[in-house]
């Protein structure tokens, strides 16, 4: 499995964590597609809390995190 | 030739009660900017560096930039410069909300003071006109009261700078709050208000705009249209900021790993999602506020009890949070407001209550000494009780606390649990998963501090493009300038947080525009690097030592032990030698090649 968080307001209208079958995804893209998550609304894309991109494939036990544009200080 | 400047500084001296009127020198202030910049030059020339910080000789510089309350975006800032009595070396501590563009357009460039009252005073500011009057009646009320009060008595068009309780009793970690709960936060510059017996300024001010010394408003108004582009599509000034504040960032600092826990023995809060962003505004959220011609609206407006107050940042849902093992937003809301009440520092007072539990958990600190209340992780009642009891301190264990980390684990014998750098608390992001605000860390002139170079802008966030957070390459670069562009924009008067969608090349058309210059973007990053050099001279005058540009053992020493970051440390004997080189620096100080350079030749030998 692939666990999938989603933060701010890429949660509106979706759930905040997804368990995926990693066969069904080989790619974060593939995931975003599932997700009905454009590119363009990921500002930043972490795999197991490292920066990735969405091409970047994915297996099983990772927990793939993704978030608009966000941050402050 | 108007120039963004009014060429006017008052001097208040407290000891006579005298005010006067300089005329600013504007070739030196146009060397510096202003605010930041030539805030700083006053205070080293005026030998603010060699003074007892509490003592007479120490003066408070309340300056804008030439940009403060102009047509730019997040043109609201002003500064307090001033030597810290928390780190001995140099505050500039700065602040949003209107204070700054009434001050600016009341006519002041800025107000020293000076000096020390006998009674309590505060300053009354209406355009050109200054008086002093009695306090006496303010004493004891919290920010937002007294905001009422003053307002009530000068007219609701008014704005109010003061001091807290804290500041009143000299609390080292004392800030200086302003339209009730914005505050000048870092670094002590509260305390210095109160070993001064000012209890506040209030001012008023017949212009709404500065556009009567604006060089070409023309001009800055294509400027203010080319920038807002960029404000407008970046996503995090353009919306991002708005939707979660700066609170988005519980999630993305845990999730990469680096959200010290439990004062910095872990870096992964299990219960992030609690005390984040997202709940804060799912729960609590009335609405987003915005400072003075701020489009970013990072402010928040929350619930607490039965009132509506200003909501916390990042750094205080944080030190709050996850640094004292606590998810009751809640009690951090509570603890946020009573910050702003006393008018304490909401990052180092927190951090300062976390060092605390540990040496409790250590068993340095003893039960009886707390006074009914021990220092338990994750104790609401702790964190609350003990932010009350370090803004209006009464026992040792008390003072000890409204001391300061540094100072409070130093008491017991155990220096290395205090994380903090030149004696001032380190901010939310740990440095051991990410190798450049490590380097700001060290390097900070006013001490443990992140927005002196907010390298995780591109380390972690990817503005303005994607770094790798893990490694030490460039990063010396990195943190140099973002540090010297900082200086810039704060010294300007504008907010830092417009740097993720502007650069150089656009502060750069904004400062021309405004102050009638022509520089290019590198003039202006060398103008940058020239204040950050006088801040660094003026910390070598108080004394700091090759050895103040530290961090503390458990980041060079202890790995990460759980989540996304482990086994990592912050590597800065790599990336300290790579800074020093990028700067011109030797052991920590500008050599005279250097200072030449930078056009600070008559500091040499000094």
């Amino acid at each position: 499995m692939v666990e999938v968080r989603l933060f701010a307001g890429l949660r509106k209208g979706r759930q905040k964590v997804y368990q995926m079958e990693s066969a069904s995804v080989k790619t974060v893209k593939d995931i975003m597609d599932a997700l009905d998550i454009e590119v363009k609304e990921v500002n930043i894309l972490l795999i197991n809390g490292f920066h990735q991109k969405p091409e970047t494939e994915v297996k099983d036990g990772d927990v793939v995190s993704l978030f608009p544009a966000v941050g402050g200080g | 030739m108007a120039n963004a400047y009014y060429e006017k500084i008052a001097r208040v001296n407290l000891t006579t009660g005298e005010i006067t009127v300089e005329a600013l020198d504007v070739e030196v202030a146009k060397k510096y900017i202003g605010g930041r910049g030539l805030g700083t030059k006053i205070a080293y020339d005026e030998g603010c560096a060699t003074s007892d910080p509490l003592g007479e000789g120490n003066k408070l510089i309340y300056i804008t930039g030439p940009l403060t309350g102009a047509a730019a975006p997040s043109s609201g800032r002003y500064m307090v410069v001033t030597k810290s009595p928390l780190t001995g070396m140099i505050a500039c501590s700065n602040s949003g909300g209107k204070w700054g563009a009434k001050l600016k357009y009341a006519g002041w460039d800025a107000i020293i003071v000076e000096g020390m009252s006998e009674t309590w005073k505060y300053l009354n500011i209406v355009d050109d006109k200054i008086e002093l009057l009695d306090a006496d009646e303010y004493l004891g009320m919290f920010s937002e009261e007294l905001d009422d009060k003053l307002k009530e008595k000068h007219g609701k068009e008014a704005s109010v700078l003061s001091i807290g309780i804290a500041g009143e009793k000299q609390v080292l970690m004392a800030a200086i709050m302003n339209d009730k709960d914005r505050a000048a936060g870092r670094s002590g510059v509260g305390a210095v208000m109160g070993s001064k017996k000012l209890k506040g300024i209030v001012v008023k001010a017949t212009r709404t705009n500065p556009n009567d010394v604006i060089a070409s408003e023309e001009a800055l108004k294509a400027a203010n249209k080319e920038v807002m582009v960029n404000i407008r599509e970046n996503g995090l000034t353009g919306g991002g900021l708005r939707a979660l504040g700066t609170a988005s960032l519980v999630n993305v600092i845990n999730s990469v790993g680096s959200l010290p826990t439990k004062n910095w023995q872990e870096s992964y809060y299990e219960k992030a999602e609690d005390v984040s962003g997202e709940a804060l505004a799912e729960k609590f959220l009335v609405k987003a506020s915005a400072c003075h011609r701020c489009p970013i609206a990072c402010g928040r407006v929350v619930k607490v009890d039965d009132k509506v107050v200003g909501g916390p940042e990042y750094e205080p849902l944080w030190a709050y949070g996850a640094n004292m093992g606590n998810s009751d937003l809640a009690a951090i809301n509570k603890a946020n407001m009573l910050c702003n009440e006393y008018g304490l520092d909401a990052i180092s007072v927190p951090c300062t209550i976390a060092a605390a539990m540990e040496l409790y958990e250590k068993g340095a600190i003893k039960e009886e000494e707390c006074a009914g209340v021990p220092l338990v992780w994750g104790s609401t009642e702790a964190l609350i009780e003990w932010t009350k009891r370090i803004g209006n301190p009464e026992t040792e264990l008390d003072w000890l606390m409204s001391s300061g980390s540094a100072r409070l684990c130093e008491h017991y014998g155990m220096p290395e649990v205090s994380m903090s750098v030149k004696k001032q608390e380190m901010p939310a992001y740990d440095a051991r998963g990410v190798q450049g605000i490590g380097i700001t860390y060290a390097t900070s002139n006013r001490g443990g501090c992140h927005v002196r170079g907010y390298t995780i802008a591109p380390e972690v966030v990817g503005l303005p493009v994607q770094l790798d957070r893990t490694v030490t390459n460039e990063k010396a670069f990195w943190a140099k300038t973002f540090q010297d562009l900082t200086a810039v924009i704060d010294s300007m008067g504008l907010c830092l947080f417009t740097s993720f969608a502007l650069g150089a090349p656009e502060y750069t058309k904004l400062i021309n525009a405004a102050c009638g210059t022509e520089y290019t973007p590198e003039e202006v990053l060398l103008l940058g690097e020239r204040i950050y050099n006088i801040e660094r001279l003026f910390n070598k005058a108080a004394g700091m030592k090759p050895e103040d540009d530290r961090l503390p053992k458990r980041l060079l020493e202890e790995p990460v032990k759980e989540g996304p970051s482990k086994g990592m440390t912050s590597k800065l004997n790599v990336t300290l030698p790579e800074y020093y080189k990028e700067r011109g620096w030797v052991d920590a100080f500008p050599t005279d090649e250097t200072l030449e350079r930078l056009g600070l030749g008559e500091y040499i030998g000094r």
